[in-house]
């Protein structure tokens, strides 16, 4: 049985809500339980956002995260303070195209990814949050990736389904460069 | 049927779709908008009518007149807009007329602010406007719950002929979760010989829906009948979930979404070896008095958790019959009690602080963020 507890963060517009959303519609598929909290208040363009979404094989008890996240994808720099929030062992991923700082925490895995060059270079810089997603996906083994790719095609459909190609880029990308990183790391 | 990903708000829709509403009448309010959202979007197809409505005041008239008509008619909104609705919602409860009616509660009083909370639990409960009435208030704590209850709630508006409230918060009605709609099959609708449906479909008989009674023996008399209905309510309504009650050093009584973070806390507490049960009522109204009679002997202590100054705390009261001390840990206006401040609340009872006092625990804790 494994319980991850995820906050995804950033600005509005980065796609924060889907890149959630997506998670817990594999995590539904794979028959896991699951819930998506989303912060809310005067939402704009370029305000923070950011959702909790956890993943359970038994019922969601609290679906808020508040100190003891598995793990943190951090998409720009204002939502570092939510490195805070993640147990001993737990796993930050950072977008390092807009995030200078380094996680100051020893006791947490750190994996830097250039998420909008990767999408940029994937042909469309809307997918940093696909970047992401396949980054996370190889950094826990909290849902396949295939879930999530079929999650992402439902999502686009039929109209938008040729926009798939470049998801499908984009994630590899993300999936790629923690590859890497987990390569130079001993652990 | 399959589950799918919903958010609260839009599940309630379906739900209430599903279960043969066809009118819905509303005004938008954070955080409960998707609702009539959905409602303007799948109800025309469904062969019914959205409006939206210049003010939440006229939302509620316009269900007094469907309702009227013999219609399934819902509305929604949050905290401020729910205290527009209440002279409409006591003029419902006189005239007997069935509605569903959505609280996705937000912090008051006032404007307040947009965050979750449950601090309209005395004005759901005790009536917010004039009279003597009460409303059948079902208040769920996850998303699939909170579908079945619509269903229920249609249901039992019109066996009762009362307005049935649903009361959630603004995480419930923002968050989402798997959900199965239609999971329970609404009852076939029942007949309704007194909606004012033509002469012709009753005829020789004049159907009146009215609340005013101007001489005191009827209106006295049509107030017991009220009250009738209220007492089958309170004999045959109650729905409660107790959990570990058995073999617990404490009980918690939550509700709602508070449930769901109590639910944590306990299972932290259970790792050290804490036992501490839950009474989390589903009915607010009736509220499931005998819950508190039958704890076993051995509890002593009562813990109210609310994301309010803690409303419930007179129900509670009015059930323990004063058996047990009852103290209270809460947050309120928008902010949400974490598991961490419930542990810490029932430890300081268990090695013997405060007594009969309600424990005032609300203010900011270590490590607030949102």
């Amino acid at each position: 049985m494994h319980n991850e507890r995820i906050i995804l963060a950033g600005f509005g517009g980065q796609g924060i809500m889907t890149m959630g959303q997506l998670l817990a519609q594999a995590a539904l598929d794979e028959g896991r339980q699951t819930s998506w909290l989303p912060s809310y208040g005067p939402e704009m363009r370029g305000g923070t956002a950011n959702c909790d979404v956890i993943v359970d094989d038994a019922p969601v008890a609290s679906p808020i995260i508040h100190g003891d996240a598995t793990s943190v994808i951090i998409m720009n720099l204002p939502s570092m303070k939510f490195v805070e929030d993640l147990i001993p062992g737990g796993a930050a991923l950072i977008n390092s195209s807009l995030i200078d700082d380094r996680v100051d925490r020893d006791d947490v895995r750190a994996f830097y990814v250039p998420a909008n060059e990767l999408a940029d270079r994937a042909g469309n810089l809307k997918t940093t949050n696909m970047v992401m997603l396949g980054a996370f996906c190889e950094m826990t083994s909290c849902v396949d990736a295939e879930s999530v790719l079929h999650a992402m095609q439902a999502k686009l459909g039929e109209k938008k389904a040729h926009l798939m190609t470049v998801n499908r880029a984009a994630f590899a990308a993300g999936a790629d460069a923690v590859r890497e990183q987990l390569a130079l790391s001993p652990s | 049927m399959t589950k799918i990903l919903m958010k609260g708000n839009e599940a309630i829709g379906a739900a209430a779709i599903a279960a043969g509403c066809r009118y819905f009448f509303g005004y938008p309010i954070t955080p409960q908008s998707e609702l009539p959202e959905y409602m303007s979007r799948h109800l025309p197809g469904a062969g019914g009518v959205f409006v939206q409505s210049e003010s939440e005041v006229s939302a509620i008239n316009m269900c007094y007149g469907a309702s009227g008509a013999g219609a399934r008619v819902m509305t929604g909104s949050s905290s401020p807009g729910i205290a527009l609705k209440q002279e409409g919602i006591s003029y419902l409860a006189g005239a007997e007329l069935p509605c569903v009616i959505v609280n996705i509660v937000r912090g008051g009083p006032g404007l307040g602010g947009i965050q979750p909370a449950q601090s309209d639990y005395n004005q759901a409960t005790r009536g917010g406007g004039d009279g003597d009435y009460k409303l059948l208030v079902y208040a769920p704590s996850t998303v699939q719950e909170m579908v079945d209850l619509v269903g229920e709630a249609f249901d039992k508006a019109d066996l009762y002929r009362n307005p049935v409230m649903i009361v959630g918060d603004g995480m419930l009605g923002q968050m989402m979760e798997p959900v199965e709609i239609g999971r329970t099959p609404a009852a076939s609708p029942i007949e309704k010989p007194w909606a004012t449906t033509g002469v012709a479909t009753h005829p020789g008989r004049r159907n009146i829906i009215n609340s005013l009674f101007l001489k005191p023996e009827e209106l006295e008399a049509h107030v017991k009948h009220l009250f009738d209905k209220y007492e089958a309510m309170r004999a045959n309504e109650v729905r409660v979930e107790e959990l570990g009650v058995e073999g617990a050093d404490l009980v918690l009584v939550a509700y709602g979404t508070t449930a769901r973070i109590a639910k944590s806390a306990i299972a932290h507490l259970a790792d050290e070896g804490i036992k501490v049960g839950l009474i989390r009522p589903i009915t607010l109204f009736p509220f499931p008095m005998g819950s508190f009679a039958t704890l076993p002997e051995r509890v002593k202590d009562l813990l109210v958790v609310e994301m309010s100054m803690g409303q419930m705390i007179d129900d509670v009261r009015i059930a323990n019959e004063g058996r047990r001390r009852i103290h209270f840990v809460g947050r309120t206006g928008g902010m949400i009690p974490t598991p961490a401040l419930i542990v810490d609340a029932v430890k300081s009872i268990l090695d013997g602080q405060p007594g009969d006092a309600p424990l005032n625990a609300v203010g900011p804790q270590k490590g607030d963020r949102r």
